[in-house]
């Protein structure tokens, strides 16, 4: 047990302190790599709470996906960053007062709240003993079946995501020659050669 | 000396503000706030597996991964949109962003 509440408390406090760094820190490129920090040590949280699968996935699709589209953009517009960091510390006192009364209201919430007994008992889908049946299969077992529209439809969200992301960025840049192999294939005879009748000591 | 539900849900909020002060400190740097956004997502994330595990009902876990779907698709579009503005306009300075303002 004090492992658990040990790994939780290292897990945490790198979870937020890496988390501060995202949105405090001078450079968007440690900003990201703060955030793919942020984000493994959600993973361990995730493990720890027993929700394997999407602690794995975490990893994979965030840190694997996103995590690295951010990087790259980053690294692939050419900005100033520090004309865009102006006005950092005059947002600071609003942004603190406004996220300090959100916290205050989000632990007096959590205080003075408890969850009935009963709630434990009407659960729809209850997770079965992890002795028994992995969490992967769990959920594999659940999301297939009961929610297999849902699926689709976040399979069909993500292809609209990819499509749009590549119809967006796509662009036909003028002056760039390209092979077109049918032109070539199609052109006559009579464009290609041409017999010339060349007489002798002449040029043509 | 046991974590309970209450240390997630806990470690989920300062998260989840900490991805509100990034919005209103980073006002001009687009990037920093979909990053914020990715920040917040990760908190709402945290709070549906703490509550699926607290509960024991899996629904929790199948919705967070329906909410990491949107995530990943809202950050591909997200970017591309970045993309194709810095493109255009040669900067990506929220202020600057109001051509269609009619």
């Amino acid at each position: 047990m004090i492992i658990q509440a040990l790994a939780f408390y290292l897990f945490a406090a790198i979870t937020v302190a890496s988390g501060f760094m995202v949105i405090a820190s001078r450079n968007p490129v440690h900003s990201v790599l703060f955030l793919i920090l942020a984000f493994f040590n959600a993973a361990g949280l995730f493990v720890l709470m027993g929700a394997e699968f999407l602690g794995m996935i975490l990893v994979i699709v965030y840190v694997g996906a996103v995590a690295v589209l951010f990087l790259f953009v980053v690294m692939m517009l050419d900005i100033n960053f520090v004309e865009l960091r102006q006005g950092f510390l005059q947002y600071l006192p609003i942004g603190s007062l406004i996220g300090l009364i959100l916290l205050v209201e989000l632990v007096l919430v959590l205080g003075g709240w408890v969850i009935t007994p009963v709630a434990k008992q009407v659960a729809t889908t209850p997770i079965p003993a992890l002795d028994q049946v992995t969490n992967t299969h769990a959920l594999g077992a659940v999301l297939y079946t009961k929610y297999i529209y849902l699926f689709q439809g976040a399979g069909l969200i993500l292809l609209v995501a990819m499509i749009g992301a590549i119809v967006l960025t796509l662009r036909s840049r003028p002056g760039v020659k390209r092979q077109s192999i049918a032109e070539q294939v199609n052109r006559p005879r009579d464009a290609a050669v041409a017999i010339r009748k060349v007489e002798p000591r002449k040029g043509i | 000396m046991t974590i309970g539900l209450g240390h997630y849900l806990t470690v989920a909020a300062i998260l989840f503000t900490l991805g509100i002060i990034g919005i209103f400190l980073n006002r001009k740097n687009v990037i920093v706030i979909l990053m914020s956004i990715e920040l917040m997502l990760l908190a709402v994330n945290l709070n549906l597996v703490a509550f699926s595990t607290h509960l024991n009902d899996l629904v929790g876990q199948v919705f967070a991964l329906f909410v990491l779907t949107v995530a990943a698709g809202e950050a591909a579009i997200g970017l591309a949109i970045l993309v194709v503005y810095f493109r255009n306009r040669g900067t990506i300075a929220v202020e600057d962003i109001n051509m269609m303002k009619g």
